[in-house]
């Protein structure tokens, strides 16, 4: 495990942030935290990141407990991005590389493998407040991974990007997660990493409302849902033998009792001489999960 | 390198390599400069055109008066009154002075009389005031058959002369003890003020624009919050001593530099002071006054007063630029919204200097300046002050540790508060909810 939450309890005042809170993150996975906004993946992220401490409850980072050495091996990027506007883009990066405990010939190191990378050489003695959102977006990534974390947390990390970037941070991070570095993804919008997470956490008013490998919740909640879709008309009869959820010009979506007769369904489109284009089954959206999860455990 | 380390040594850099920083460092001596060549040109300078005036001496007392600065003096003759007048509107005069006899030699006041349409300027009127003034005394002497010398006999000079009677100082006090003290201390007050205040909000702009800029969070991730604040705080103090310093050094040479430059000295200045009106001076009494205020400069316990000064602007910097950043943890993106949160640091400054300021100067020993000298929010501006009166040694000791021990309190409490306000967005927060946050855990 690379990250281990226990048990974890969190309160401002009299607001419950965090309600006993676990968590397990493999080595090597790419981990998605979603839920609403104000949900309390923020204060979460921000005990894992020891920027504040559990009222109860234990977090461990690579099998220690978390320590004041601990930020050290975390990269850390916040919904809310923020650079020193007035430093150089150079000295910015150098200057909390170095709070990451590099040194100084390390940091230029990385600083340089990065620049190369991003082929953004010239940008040393650019003051931040000088470059356009997309490009100071690109430097706080930078400042985010130059100091080669173990663990790598982005909170909302596609938002504000454009589709350039985008692709380009998301190759990044797949490149990273290749060579070994674990990352969460924390996001309210949760499309928008469903596809590149394979374990997931729901989180709901503080608590944790549904965890696990993301084929597996999406087959355990998966209603045997498959859309058929033909070329030229749809061919007649059909409905008489299996239930239609949606009709569609060229396709329909059937709900199947069990997903054994994915077969019987496709037998009787050959029989009645259709000719299938595509057949797939519908599975669930986390978006749905999530609210079939709310509405499941009343919260 | 430690973080803390690394944090004071950008916070220093990044503010003394603003173009502010070194165009007010260099600015503050050059503006010395600008002010002292306006005295001087000021005090030269020679009013406008010189003004003939008619006089007619009615009692045959003034005459013949020598001529001022700008003033030209014209006896009459046997010319009348109303011929003068027509010369005056015919512009070959500025004006008629008519000079009435004196009623009796016990008349004290004496009114003159001035005819012309154009307004007399003040300082001509002043010339020509005291010139018939130094006339109608030396009439009046005269008339007394007094001499200049026995009328110098009737003048005393009274000064009062402190002699201890149980401590053994009594040498070292004299009638310029009390003044210099006075000036030493006021200095002092007004430096610790002034760099406390000035310092002090910058620490917290700094930590606001932090907080603003969202840049708090990802260094939260990296350091702790209390070291963030300390380097904030230490490293913006180190630049209020490098700005004192280059202003003490900077400020040194230009008093030195211009009168050498400029060629004019005390003694050159004298004569147009001695004109404005006072009395002349005595150019040895000018001397040996200037020697007995060094005496007294050099007789004060500098070490114990520079010490004191160090201990005192950092235990005060500390104590007030940490409520500044608690402060600043606490405000919003809006900076006026908070505004009233800065009172309760900016009122104990303000009436520290107030109490030096309205109160001290009468007397140092009294029950408010002892308390206000050991008071921890106050004693940073008051007590440097008080040093300069030789205070009680307790008292002294007393305030030292007290100001050392708020400090420390200080801050840490401004770190419980910084480590929650400064990640608390979108909220207005009130003094009692920040009282709150003292007791958060973790």
């Amino acid at each position: 495990m690379i990250l281990s939450v226990q048990d974890v309890v969190k309160s401002y005042g009299d607001y419950l942030a965090v309600n006993h809170v676990s968590i397990d993150v493999t080595k090597g996975s790419v981990f998605g935290m979603l839920g609403p906004n104000g949900a309390g993946k923020t204060s979460l992220i921000r005990m894992i990141t020891t920027i504040t401490a559990p009222d109860s409850g234990a977090i461990f980072l690579d099998g220690q407990k978390l320590h004041s050495r601990s930020p050290e091996q975390i990269g850390y990027m916040p919904e809310e991005r923020g650079l020193y506007k007035k430093m150089k883009v150079g000295e910015q990066l150098l200057y909390l590389g170095q709070l990451k405990g590099l040194s100084k010939a390390q940091a230029l190191h990385e600083i340089d493998h990065w620049f190369t990378k991003f082929d953004i050489k010239d940008w040393w003695n650019k003051k931040v407040e000088d470059l356009s959102k997309g490009m100071q977006q690109k430097i706080q990534f930078i400042a985010t991974v130059l100091h080669k974390p173990k663990l790598l947390i982005l909170d909302e990390p596609f938002t504000g990007l454009d589709p350039i970037n985008t692709n380009l941070i998301k190759e990044v991070i797949g490149e990273l997660n290749a060579t070994g570095t674990s990352i969460i993804f924390s996001t309210h919008r949760m499309e928008q990493v469903e596809e590149m997470c394979d374990h997931i956490v729901l989180i709901n008013k503080g608590k944790n409302v549904l965890y696990g490998e993301v084929q597996a919740i999406k087959n355990q909640y998966k209603q045997n849902l498959f859309r058929v879709e033909t070329q030229g008309e749809v061919p007649a009869g059909l409905p008489e033998h299996f239930s239609v959820v949606k009709t569609e010009k060229n396709a329909l979506t059937f709900k199947l009792d069990d997903e054994g007769q994915s077969n019987d369904l496709i037998k009787l489109y050959i029989q009645k001489g259709a000719r299938i284009t595509r057949f797939e089954e519908i599975l669930p959206t986390f978006n749905e999960i999530f609210i079939q999860r709310v509405a499941e455990t009343g919260e | 390198m430690s973080k803390l380390s690394l944090i004071i040594q950008r916070e220093y850099l990044t503010r003394v390599r603003k173009k502010s920083f070194i165009i007010g460092t260099l600015l503050a001596p050059v503006g010395l400069l600008v002010y002292m060549l306006v005295i001087i040109g000021l005090s030269s300078y020679q009013g406008s055109d010189e003004i003939k005036v008619a006089v007619i001496d009615e009692a045959t007392m003034v005459n013949p008066l020598s001529d001022g600065k700008g003033v030209r003096f014209i006896p009459a003759g046997t010319k009348t009154l109303e011929q003068l007048k027509a010369e005056v509107t015919a512009k070959q005069l500025d004006g008629v002075l008519r000079i009435p006899p004196l009623g009796n030699f016990q008349q004290k006041d004496h009114t003159i009389f001035y005819y012309s349409d154009e307004k007399l300027a003040p300082e001509k009127s002043s010339q020509i005031t005291e010139k018939i003034a130094e006339k109608i005394k030396a009439f009046k002497m005269d008339s007394l058959h007094l001499s200049e010398a026995q009328l110098k006999l009737l003048d005393s000079e009274v000064s009062i002369d402190p002699e201890g009677i149980n401590s053994n100082q009594e040498d070292d006090q004299s009638k310029y003890t009390a003044g210099v003290g006075l000036a030493v201390g006021m200095v002092m007050t007004f430096l610790l003020f002034f760099m406390v205040m000035m310092y002090g909000q910058m620490v917290m702009k700094s930590v606001m624009e932090e907080k603003t800029s969202r840049i708090v969070e990802v260094m939260m991730s990296s350091v702790r919050p209390f070291d963030l604040m300390m380097g904030k705080i230490i490293g913006a103090g180190l630049v209020g001593l490098t700005q004192v310093v280059a202003w003490v050094v900077l400020s040194g040479s230009v008093a030195l530099i211009v009168p050498l430059v400029m060629g004019i000295d005390a003694a050159h200045l004298q004569p147009s002071i001695a004109a404005s009106g006072e009395a002349a001076m005595d150019p040895d009494f000018m001397q040996d006054n200037g020697m007995r205020i060094m005496a007294e400069l050099s007789k004060q316990n500098w070490p114990l007063l520079i010490g004191s000064f160090i201990i005192y602007f950092l235990g005060g910097y500390f104590i007030y630029s940490s409520m500044f950043a608690a402060i600043g943890s606490a405000m919003g993106d809006d900076m006026g919204e908070g505004q009233s949160l800065t009172l309760p640091a900016t009122i104990p400054l303000i009436l520290a200097f107030y109490i030096v300021s309205m109160a001290g100067w009468r007397n140092p020993d009294s029950g408010l300046m002892v308390f206000a000298s050991i008071f921890p929010l106050f004693s940073p501006i008051v007590m440097p002050f008080r040093l300069a009166f030789n205070p009680p040694w307790w008292q002294v000791a007393l305030s030292i540790t007290v100001v050392i021990a708020s400090a420390v309190f200080f801050v840490w409490l401004a770190g419980r508060i910084y480590r929650v306000g400064i990640l608390m967005y979108g909220k207005k927060v009130t003094m009692k909810e920040m009282w709150k946050w003292t007791f958060y855990k973790g």
